[in-house]
């Protein structure tokens, strides 16, 4: 397309030809580049066309937000009836945590997001002191939920919706890092005693299905626990979570240690670092930073997996939606609450997963092949 | 032969920095090295050559103890490598290794690399190892990538850190395996030249490389190794012009014949 002509050596910079660069390019290029790539934009644009306006018409356009029972909402508008969730919000929210006492749990989740702050964005200002506090937040957050020491103490028994959700997804994720990692290195160790105590370890509990273990939780404990001492429903609940994600977050993080090269271990040993702290500085950053997606994934399955503990009748916001929904006058209102549950995992699982993209993204080191 | 040091005696150790005697190592069922006797000077620049799988890599590995000998015994400045883990420690400060494949630190940059030891292992405060290690990184030649990530730097470059890497920890003996290996030819002898100056400024190294050039320029002693066995070892000008053994003789017949 360029006519001219240029001694060898002088060929200057070009643009690229205009039909290459553009919106019309990129809708050539990217939907309607083949014939099986016309057929299915097409079909996507068809099922988007069926699909918007109808879902958007039952949320919001003809959606009633207001009223006393599902029949006033029916009077009002043939859509969904948010007016449920509304009456219900604090139930899903606080479950049966005192109502004086809510804004302990409000607290709470305000120091959470403070606490996580430092921990997430490596550039934050005085990152060192909110490291600090991150690390005394789960004594904070638990005197401030459970009382006691000039509060009034509440029983775990009233924990419940969303916040139950956090307070075991939460503990669930920070337990399960690290018990994870001494796992995996565990299971490398030149101990047999410590491998083969990790290699049980992590085979019994993936082997098993939560919901046994959290049965076991529940009711088989207290046949071997002594008599009379009394060990907190959701504590054991805890444990068996933490304890569960362990064992898998500890096989991720050994295909990250694997897929490290045999030499990142032979310079550190070469170079006279000691075991714990050539793990630290050199084999952990990398196998770790491998594993995020796998870590990622391990910890959104955690978090979707607490809403199991409905079964030993812990009320996590599913929970909380079905004894709502046995309410006369809100029966039949499975649709909004189950979407309204569903909105509130989605929202704090994509979350994670945009993190860990982000992190993966300034983690590379221009070392990847 | 006779004027190589391995034929004093082990009353006057003091001098050698290595001294290895009747040494074995077996991989489960297989004998990789056999019989290994050998005394390192202070300052004594050592090539070990031979073919591939004959245990070059493995009896330098054995010096900073990456590889455990079953029998015989390996004495590194004094220090003899066992068990116990505090010596292996005390050695492998003083045993610098440069590897084939460099085996930097990707996460790190090309600084952190070179001051990881010296923090970490000679306790320096990091300002005085920041200091040293861009001291070092001048004398290789790559000030200005100090604070690039190695993935972004060419192979030699890399190798170069490398060296700069091991160095910052103050050796007393340098071991490099196969250096030159992996590096495209444009590269080796930016990698070499810093090999040499190393060697001029009295540095104790042992070298595996297939460099016959080096080996002529630099080393005091050349050994050739087969089959888990120390098979020859003389000055370098004897051993290429004048080699004794008929392996040594088609060993050099292969690489220098290409
Ligand atoms: N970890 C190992 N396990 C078993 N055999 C090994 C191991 N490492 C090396 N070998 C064997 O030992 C021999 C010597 O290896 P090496 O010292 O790497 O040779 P070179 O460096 O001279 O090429 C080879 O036959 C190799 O296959
Ligand atoms: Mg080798």
């Amino acid at each position: 397309m360029n006519q001219f002509i240029y001694k060898p050596g002088e060929h200057p910079d070009l643009p690229p030809p205009s039909n290459t660069v553009g919106p019309i390019a990129w809708v050539r290029a990217n939907l309607l580049s083949s014939p099986t790539n016309i057929v299915l934009s097409v079909l996507s644009i068809w099922f988007l066309y069926e699909i918007i306006p109808a879902t958007l018409e039952w949320a919001f356009l003809d959606a009633a937000f207001t009223g006393e029972s599902r029949d006033e909402c029916r009077a009002k508008a043939g859509g969904a009836c948010w007016a449920f969730i509304g009456e219900r919000f604090n139930l899903f929210t606080y479950g049966f945590y005192p109502a004086d006492e809510r804004w302990r749990i409000d607290l709470t989740f305000f120091l959470l997001c403070l606490a996580l702050i430092p921990v997430l964005w490596d550039r934050c200002p005085l990152r060192k002191f909110g490291l600090y506090f991150a690390c005394a937040f789960p004594f904070i957050a638990g005197w401030l939920l459970l009382g006691g020491f000039g509060l009034t103490p509440v029983d775990t028994d009233e924990f419940g919706g969303f916040m139950l959700t956090l307070v075991i997804g939460v503990t669930g994720i920070s337990f399960s890092l690290p018990i994870g990692i001494l796992l995996a290195l565990g299971r490398q160790s030149n101990l047999p005693i410590v491998r083969v105590f990790s290699v049980g370890f992590i085979e019994f509990f993936r082997g098993v299905p939560l919901i046994t273990l959290l049965f076991v939780a529940s009711t088989m404990l207290n046949y071997f626990l002594p008599k009379g001492t009394t060990f907190d429903l959701l504590l054991r609940v805890l444990i068996m979570v933490t304890l569960f994600a362990s064992a898998y977050m500890a096989e991720v993080i050994r295909g990250g240690l694997q897929a490290l090269p045999r030499g990142q271990y032979e310079a550190a040993d070469a170079m006279g670092l000691k075991y714990w702290t050539s793990m630290r500085l050199i084999i952990l950053p990398q196998a770790l930073k491998i594993s995020i997606p796998g870590i990622v994934n391990t910890f959104i399955g955690l978090y979707k997996d607490t809403t199991l503990v409905i079964i030993i009748g812990l009320l996590d916001p599913l929970g909380v939606g079905r004894a709502s929904l046995a309410d006369t006058k809100w029966t039949g209102l499975s649709n909004e609450m189950y979407l309204f549950v569903a909105i509130f995992f989605f929202i704090s699982c994509f979350g994670m997963s945009r993190y860990s993209l982000y992190l993966e993204k300034k983690l590379a080191t221009g070392h990847e092949r | 032969m006779n004027d190589t040091p391995e034929n004093s005696n082990g009353n006057s150790e003091k001098e050698f920095v290595i001294v290895i005697r009747k040494m074995h190592k077996w991989y489960g069922q297989f004998h990789v090295l056999k019989d290994i006797n050998l005394n390192v000077e202070r300052g004594e620049k050592i090539v070990i050559c031979g073919p591939s799988g004959s245990g070059k890599s493995t009896l330098i590995r054995c010096i900073n103890r990456l590889e455990e000998h079953q029998d015989g015994e390996i004495i590194v400045d004094g220090t003899e490598l066992t068990n116990d883990l505090k010596n292996v420690e005390v050695v492998r400060r003083e045993v610098g290794m440069v590897f084939q494949h460099f085996n930097l630190f990707p996460h790190l940059t090309v600084l952190d690399n070179c001051t990881l030891a010296p923090i970490w292992v000679r306790k320096e405060p990091r300002e005085q190892a920041e200091v040293t290690a861009m001291e070092y990184l001048e004398r290789v030649k790559i000030p200005d990538q100090a604070s690039k990530f190695p993935g972004q730097l060419s192979g030699g470059q890399q190798q170069r850190v490398a060296i700069a890497r091991s160095l910052c920890m103050k050796p007393r003996v340098m071991l490099f395996d196969e250096p030159t290996s992996a590096l495209d030819p444009e590269m080796i002898k930016e990698v070499l030249d810093v090999m040499i100056e190393l060697a001029t400024e009295g540095m104790t190294m042992l070298c595996v490389t297939h460099e016959m050039g080096f080996a002529k320029t630099v080393a005091d002693r050349v050994i050739f190794m087969d089959e888990g066995e120390i098979i020859e070892q003389n000055k370098p000008q004897e051993f290429f012009d004048n080699p004794q053994h008929d392996r040594t003789k088609l060993f050099l017949s292969q690489i220098l014949n290409h």
